[in-house]
């Protein structure tokens, strides 16, 4: 479960009036929010027993895509474009990168 | 220094609200680091101006818009001036509690900006200035500005027999807005996140114009692996090519000295831009970085 609040995302639908216009953070019209980003080939798998909670990766993604949960991080798959930041940052080599397709 | 705070940002106290999310930035991009990082410091009353560059482009896809605070896209050249208008209306409508921050690229900065930006340290505007400065125009297909470091290839300063790279040095914006007389400037990379997000947290509370540079590799125009962006950016710290300093109070300060440098070469040669680099254009970099750190450790504090 990811921990709220995250951007609330809004069904897109076409406008027919100025005030039916969506402000603010917007879902559906792009690859990235709809399910896992099309733009990855790899992503990062975390090991929960190795984490400290230490946030290295937290501070380095960006994408926003780690997100704390609880002393640990877990891994918001929406925003995850696969760069592999995250398992260079983690000294304790708790993320390991994975083939998207395995 | 001007009453603002030396208290460390502890990396659980930020929010958990995301203020730049869903971006279209490409893979492992330092810039779109470099912006997610600073508004969870200024927090979601901050009003936010993006000039023409990556992150106006990567970040307004209208109808999916990435930023959750209020942002707008300014000119090329109005950063600052737009930000200066934006601190006038929030004074006019008594809102005291924005935060009124600005990310604009090394071109947007250097180059076309300096000018907004000058004049609004002048008129000692309450704004924070963030410059993400990833050496080139990138938005537009890496043309080489005036923060590109010599020797860096880019499609204007392409290697082959009569050119050899960029050819100049790399403008020095930080003494250039020291010089201005601002109130805060900070020098700061994304690989020393904690570094850049209490500077930060610093320049957000000073009385008067504010101005970071935070290092923020391209991987896309850098020629690195996505995965890379954060090691090289501490990296080029640690080799000394990249100084974390502070002006503040008419002082620069040295925030970290690595003492002995990493070695040059083969953080240069690893970066597609830097690959053609010889032994004696490598040399030279290291020269004019040993001069650059006398006259800093002469003279800045500790
Ligand atoms: C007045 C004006 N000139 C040129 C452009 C075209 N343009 C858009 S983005 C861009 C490059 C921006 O480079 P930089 O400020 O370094 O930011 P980056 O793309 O690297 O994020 C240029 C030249 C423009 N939008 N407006
Ligand atoms: S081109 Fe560079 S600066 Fe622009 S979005 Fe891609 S990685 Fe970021």
């Amino acid at each position: 479960m990811i921990p709220m609040p995250r951007p609330i995302f809004q069904k897109y639908v076409a406008p027919i009036r100025a005030e039916d216009y969506p402000i603010g953070t917007v879902a559906e019209s792009g690859v990235l929010l709809s399910g896992s980003a099309d733009w990855r080939r790899e992503r990062p798998v975390f090991n929960a027993d190795l984490c400290t909670g230490c946030l290295k990766c937290y501070l380095a993604c960006p994408d926003g895509a780690v997100v704390r949960e609880g002393k640990k991080v877990v891994l918001d798959e929406r925003f995850c474009k696969g760069c592999g930041i995250c398992a260079v940052e983690c000294r304790l080599k708790a993320i390991r990168m994975a083939a998207e397709r395995e | 220094m001007s009453g603002s705070s030396k208290t460390p940002i502890s990396p659980r106290s930020l929010p958990e609200e995301e203020f730049f999310i869903g971006h279209k930035a490409c893979a492992g991009c330092g810039g779109s680091l470099a912006v997610r990082l600073a508004l969870k410091v200024t927090g979601p009353r901050s009003l936010v101006a993006v000039p023409a560059g990556c992150m106006s482009a990567v970040g307004f896809l209208y109808p999916q818009m990435s930023f959750s605070c209020n942002a707008i896209i300014s000119t090329f050249a109005g950063t600052a001036s737009m930000l200066s208008g934006m601190a006038a209306g929030a004074r006019a409508l008594g809102w005291r509690d924005v935060k009124v921050v600005g990310f604009a690229g090394d071109g947007g900065t250097a180059d076309i900006g300096l000018q907004a930006l000058s004049g609004a340290i002048d008129r000692r505007e309450r704004i924070l200035y963030i410059c993400y400065d990833n050496e080139g125009y990138m938005n537009t297909g890496v043309q080489k500005s005036g923060l590109t470091p010599p020797g860096a290839r880019t499609t204007t300063t392409p290697v082959g027999s009569t050119m050899r790279g960029s050819s100049g040095p790399k403008k020095n914006m930080f003494e250039i807005v020291a010089a201005n007389g601002i109130a805060y400037a900070a020098t700061a990379s994304v690989g020393y996140p904690q570094d850049y997000l209490d500077k930060v947290a610093r320049a957000a509370s000073v009385d008067g114009t504010a101005y970071i540079q935070v290092l923020s590799p391209c991987p896309t125009g850098w020629g690195v692996p996505s995965h890379e962006t954060t090691r090289i950016a501490r990296e080029a710290v640690d080799c000394g090519l990249w100084v974390l300093g502070e002006y503040a109070d008419g002082k620069h300060i040295l925030n970290r000295d690595p003492g002995t440098f990493a070695p040059a070469a083969e953080h240069l040669r690893t970066q597609g831009r830097f690959k053609h680099l010889t032994d004696e254009d490598v040399a030279r970099v290291e020269r004019d970085r040993d001069e650059q750190w006398k006259k800093i450790r002469d003279h800045w504090l500790r």
